[in-house]
């Protein structure tokens, strides 16, 4: 029932057989290795296709969340409750980062296995910059075709261009973040900080869990933060995010298997609805304000702000209600999870990073469109409509260059640990 | 059901119409005489109501003082090279034109350029002590928006500022930023609309929200704030109409009689 139980799945037949092994064996039992870790690791079997589809869905949830509100937008759950798309997004990324990381730390050793880490927060550093130097031609053009004397001061957005030595710098070191660009850098620290977190998990999972929740506490007592440019802080702030991203990690890690019997008890389940709901009733005041009398003002007073850079936690324990009662009620065998109305967000969700990346520049490009033709409400709909199938589509195709990829280099390229095979981060 | 086929058919002739209509506005802006308010000045009347109050300005009009209006604002307060034909100066004028005849309406405004809520807040004692106006009209956020400015120090800047203006003795209207879809991927406006309705509603003070006024002229496609347009003529509507929004505004959240309405 448990997430980790998942990963577990039966092994397709034939596929990796150096990993593949019985659902029930100990998968650390199994190797010979002396050095038995801490923690045990699933062995890789067939895909975990509900990670790719919560992913998959959190992507298509974020596009939709980054263009101008419409009626799509009451679609996203971020209106039904405390979290939205971004824990989902942040959580699945430390799960199925510490898998296949942690899959090669207790493999290749630390070493490799950090290299290996490097290597991808360069790709998703890379995939920032890229995202930026976008952000700069939308700007300029902007900056240089629309001279609306309305809007003179609107275009004081535009001041930075004027001293691009400091402000594409800054960029560079992920201090300056324009709207709507804040994942990434989040991402790239968390990511940096993987080797450490699972050479600690190794050692001790549960102390490395509740280092993270100790570092989590101290960002709020302390008040601790990133700053950014040119003032203010990460919208994101990584030393209470990380909280997310260990716990996933922990959860890959044997954490959730651990954790079954709590998650398969009616109290936790009673416990996670109540809270749902009750997130939704507030959550409901907001957009009903004639509700808003029946709030009481203690409640009122001590919920607010609900705060989304530090993940409140309000929103954290939101999100542990929601996966509490996905884990519960969406069975790893679900048939469901093969029907063909499902494979575009597992598509997408398995190649996570592209996917975000493109969704991010659709974004940019859907604004684009609905400034430049027209707004409306229908070309609203046709540009949300036709993002996602453009995400679903480039997943598509990069699925299949993989698949024809890795069968021309079957021979040469060892198999194990493919980071891309549990959509490594 | 037919009041709903009806309805229908009007929205569909006031869309069909809107373009034409616009280019009337223009001519009837360039006439000096338009009592009635233009078309596409609509706004819904929930976008115009607002349960606090303004009891110094009702005082002052009941007992025959001046109304003394100070709008603290920032660039988007003026037009380039066309001062007249800015907000104020078209608040106004509709002020004096709905007014009773022996009432004397001044506002004066002070430009606070390229400040943040907290730095003109920083003047405010200073400012009140010179002018001791009855109204105030602080229009802020942009500048805030566009330098991301955390948006609790937003709201408490903009805290501050409404009790140095009130305890200076003015009823004090809040006015949020301007809708600019050009720039909507570029600055991230909703924090510091919320947070500038949350000193609102806990200061029980009217909150003009120019922002959703603007996104309905355009959505429903009285104005296209989209256009590149480098001439002044976009601007001058869009603050004709703002002016009159607001002069009304004002107007009903003192509880005026409206004694000489002419429409």
């Amino acid at each position: 029932m448990t997430i980790a139980d998942q990963v577990t799945g039966t092994p397709i037949a034939g596929a990796k057989p150096v990993d593949a092994k019985p659902v029930d064996a100990k998968p650390v039992d199994a190797r010979p290795r002396a050095a038995a870790p801490a923690i045990s690791l699933p062995a890789i079997g067939e895909r975990e296709l509900r990670l790719d589809l919560f992913r998959g869905l959190a992507l298509w949830l974020i596009f939709i969340d980054h263009l101008p509100p419409s009626l799509l937008t009451w679609f996203t759950i971020r209106n039904y409750g405390f979290s939205d798309a971004t824990e989902i997004f942040i959580f699945i990324s430390g799960y199925t980062a510490a898998f296949v990381y942690g899959r090669a730390m207790l493999e290749s050793g630390v070493l490799i296995a950090t290299a290996r880490i490097l290597r991808r927060v360069w790709q998703i550093y890379v995939a920032h910059v890229f995202l930026f130097t976008i952000f700069l031609a939308e700007i300029s053009y902007v900056a240089t075709s629309f001279e609306n004397p309305l809007y003179t001061e609107e275009m004081g957005i535009m001041d930075f261009l004027k001293q691009p030595d400091v402000t594409i710098v800054q960029a560079l070191l992920l201090r300056f973040r324009p709207v709507n660009m804040d994942v990434l850098p989040l991402y790239i620290v968390l990511m940096l900080a993987l080797p450490l977190i699972l050479w600690s998990m190794k050692w001790k999972p549960d102390l490395t869990l509740a280092l993270s929740a100790g570092l989590y506490a101290l960002t709020w007592e302390y008040d601790l933060y990133f700053s950014a440019y040119p003032n203010g802080f990460w919208a994101f702030n990584p030393l209470a995010w990380q909280l997310l991203f260990v716990f996933g990690a922990w959860c890959a890690l044997g954490g959730a298997r651990r954790m079954s019997r709590i998650l398969a008890s009616p109290v936790t389940m009673w416990i996670a609805i109540a809270y749902v709901v009750a997130a939704f009733y507030v959550t409901l005041t907001w957009y009903v304000p004639q509700l808003s009398h029946l709030m009481p003002k203690r409640l009122e007073q001590w919920m607010y702000p609900i705060d989304k850079t530090d993940l409140d936690v309000l929103r954290f324990t939101h999100f542990l209600a929601l996966a509490a009662l996905t884990v519960r009620f969406l069975p790893r065998d679900w048939p469901g999870l093969k029907s063909p109305w499902l494979r575009p967000l597992i598509l997408c969700g398995s190649h996570s990073l592209e996917i975000f990346c493109l969704g991010v520049f659709l974004a940019f490009a859907g604004h684009f469109i609905l400034a430049e033709i027209s707004g409306g409400a229908a070309m609203h709909a046709v540009i949300s409509l036709s993002g996602i199938l453009i995400m679903w589509g480039v997943a598509w195709v990069i699925s299949w260059y993989k698949r024809v990829a890795d069968k021309s280099g079957a021979k040469t390229k060892n198999a194990v640990g493919n980071a891309d095979l549990a959509g490594g981060g | 059901m037919k009041a709903k086929v009806l309805l229908s058919l009007i929205l569909l002739c006031g869309s069909l119409a809107a373009p034409a209509a616009r280019a009337d506005d223009a001519a009837a802006a360039a006439t000096p005489v338009a009592p009635a308010a233009p078309p596409a000045c609509e706004v819904p009347s929930y976008l115009l109501s607002s349960e606090s109050q303004l009891p110094k300005v009702a005082e002052a009009i009941k007992s025959g003082k001046p109304l003394e209006i100070l709008v603290v604002g920032s660039r988007s307060t003026t037009i380039p090279a066309s001062e007249d034909a800015s907000y104020p100066a078209r608040m106004q004028a509709i002020l004096k034109e709905k007014l009773p005849p022996q009432e004397v309406v001044h506002v004066s405004v002070e430009i606070q350029s390229k400040k943040t809520a907290e730095e003109a807040a920083a003047s405010f004692v200073k400012l009140m002590e010179a002018k001791r106006p009855t109204l105030v009209i602080w229009q802020t956020g942009t500048v805030d928006a566009i330098r991301a400015i955390d948006p609790d120090d937003f709201r408490g800047a903009v805290t501050e500022g409404v009790s140095a203006l009130q305890n200076a003795g003015a009823d004090v209207v809040l006015m949020n930023l301007q809708y600019s879809p050009r720039t909507e991927t570029m600055i991230s406006v909703p924090p510091y609309l919320d947070n500038m309705r949350v000193v609102a509603q806990e200061h029980d003070i009217p909150l003009f929200d120019r922002f959703a006024i603007m996104r309905q002229w355009n959505d429903q496609g009285q104005f296209d704030l989209f256009s590149p347009s480098r001439g002044p003529e976009l601007a001058k509507q869009v603050h004709d109409c703002l002016g009159r929004a607001l002069a009304q505004f004002v107007i009903d959240a003192a509880h005026l009689e409206p004694v000489q309405q002419q429409n």
